[in-house]
């Protein structure tokens, strides 16, 4: 018996197709990438990458994404939390509304913030007499990354709260436990996996997003450039090298990221086969 | 401990789950809530365990542990042990940690010494003959074992009053006989007083000193056994 549509000549094919579209859509450019990042040599690699502007951009870039985690995880968990362990008029609503940062391009993201805490913004010109400044300075970046990306530990965690119910929270409560006690030894044992996925995920974004951040960071060189709007700029000078040494230290956070990503995988996947 | 309801009603959104009721429950009394889905039993377990709030009225509304008045008294601290319909075990917790939970989570003053607590939860594990299991997740138990643990757990705390809610709904036939005259054994060796929801009209015939039958929200009847038996007010065809 051959279960439907599995035949010898379908299959070639599509597993072909497969592969040939891999290929050339996302292998190829990723060895690009590092092809063209060491055509010079290592020497020229590392001239590039530790140049003074670059590092700045890295170190910037690294601050905003480890501010923007934490703040990310406990607004995730949140909201996971309200929205699947209590009922209220207008749940649905802010089901909904947790997605806007999904549904809404970057850049117009930007500019909505740059329109309210700019200087002549509604909330930034007050901001502007005490001295405060939030746009094209570090706090804007962090203020629009964190827009950006923070829907991600709230999806994660929303579907798997609901389906895991709060039975056991229920039952943690009777037994005499606290609410925080409840939450340390029940739910986030429970969680941890989505939670740390929706980490991974917050963290790429964070650490790769252009739109929204080229909006209201002003890329100054040195001081609110970050990464990936600095080898933007490298690549508009001419600096191919430059551009593309940044593209590939980019490049491998992610794929540091995808081996932590399939890192969990396995794990939970190793976890349930023995559970 | 005696539980005492006075005038317990609770509505969600629009919709009446249970009409204001009185309902005295004696001291070390085994008590079946019988009904059929809707009729507001598991509403009523709830509400006794402070898992629900009753509806604030205009008419006091009370519920007496004894002489405790516990209306608004958190579920945390109303000394209730609770068995939940699907066992609600602490999936990712060991058998023993199940049950030493309890125990675990008292005020650092009250909390007994690790090793009195290892002995509180095979002693306990012991009752109810799964000793040699400690160190299984749930998952890796049938369901008639959980169920076991799941009651260890609760009675690890030592409540006074124990309420568990369709306990055997999800056990095949035999393993409920077994169970059902086991807790009835537990109960009287251990003298709590228990609350019981089913919708197995055998079931609270047999285990119940008395039954509460429900309807709509309503209390139709409340009979022991065999006067329930003989003149049922209400068609006990569930």
């Amino acid at each position: 018996m051959r279960r439907i549509g599995d035949a010898p000549l379908v299959r070639r094919l599509l597993i072909g197709a497969a592969l040939v579209l891999s290929a050339l859509f996302l292998l190829l450019p990723l060895v690009a990438i590092f092809a063209q990042a060491f055509s010079q040599g290592v020497l020229v690699f590392w001239a590039n990458v530790s140049n003074t502007f670059t590092l700045h951009a890295i170190g910037l870039t690294l601050m905003i994404a480890l501010l923007t985690i934490p703040i990310c995880l406990v607004f995730g968990v949140a909201l996971a939390w309200l929205v699947t362990r209590f009922s209220f008029p207008g749940r649905r609503i802010l089901q909904t509304l947790i997605d806007i940062p999904f549904a809404v391009s970057p850049v117009v993201a930007g500019l909505i913030y740059l329109l309210l805490y700019g200087r002549n913004g509604w909330i930034g010109s007050w901001l502007d007499t005490h001295d405060i400044q939030l746009m094209f300075a570090w706090p804007g970046i962090l203020m629009v990354t964190i827009f950006v990306t923070c829907p991600f530990v709230a999806r994660e965690l929303i579907p798997l709260m609901q389906a895991q119910g709060s039975r056991e929270e229920e039952a943690a409560v009777t037994l005499g436990a606290s609410g925080w006690t409840t939450f340390r030894r029940v739910t986030l044992p429970n969680i941890k996996w989505a939670l740390l996925y929706g980490v991974i995920l917050t963290n790429a974004r964070a650490v790769g997003e252009f739109g929204a951040v080229s909006v209201v960071s002003g890329a100054i060189r040195g001081q609110t450039n970050t990464l990936p709007l600095h080898l933007e700029q490298l690549y508009q000078d001419y600096n191919a090298v430059g551009a593309f040494a940044c593209a590939a230290l980019l490049a491998f956070i992610a794929l540091l990221t995808l081996a932590a990503k399939a890192g969990l995988e396995w794990r939970a996947a190793r976890r349930e086969a023995f559970a | 401990m005696s539980i005492r309801l006075q005038n317990i009603g609770k509505h969600f959104g629009n919709t009446q789950a249970l009409e204001p009721i009185n309902l005295d429950i004696h001291e070390g009394e085994l008590v079946g809530l019988l009904g059929p889905s809707g009729s507001g039993k598991t509403t009523l377990l709830r509400i006794i365990a402070g898992l629900e709030n009753a509806d604030r009225t205009s008419q006091q509304s009370k519920i007496l542990f004894g002489e405790r008045d516990v209306t608004n008294v958190h579920v945390r601290d109303r000394r209730i042990g609770f068995v939940f319909q699907h066992y609600a075990l602490f999936r990712h917790m060991s058998v023993y940690d199940n049950v030493a939970f309890g125990l675990t989570v008292l005020p650092r003053k009250q909390r007994p010494s690790s090793t009195e607590i290892r002995s509180q939860v095979f002693r306990l594990l012991e009752m109810v003959k799964l000793e040699h299991l400690a160190k299984r997740y749930p998952a890796q138990l049938s369901g008639g074992q959980q169920q076991r643990v799941s009651l260890a757990r609760a009675l690890a705390v030592k409540p006074e009053v124990l309420l568990l809610d369709e306990p055997f709904g999800a056990l095949d036939a035999k393993v409920r006989q077994e169970l059902r005259r086991w807790l009835r054994h537990l109960h009287d060796e251990l003298n709590f007083t228990s609350v019981f929801v089913t919708h197995d009209q055998e079931e609270a015939l047999e285990l119940s000193d008395r039954v509460v039958v429900m309807s709509n929200g309503r209390i139709e009847q409340i009979d022991t056994p065999d006067d329930l038996y003989r003149t049922p007010k209400t068609p006990l065809c569930i």
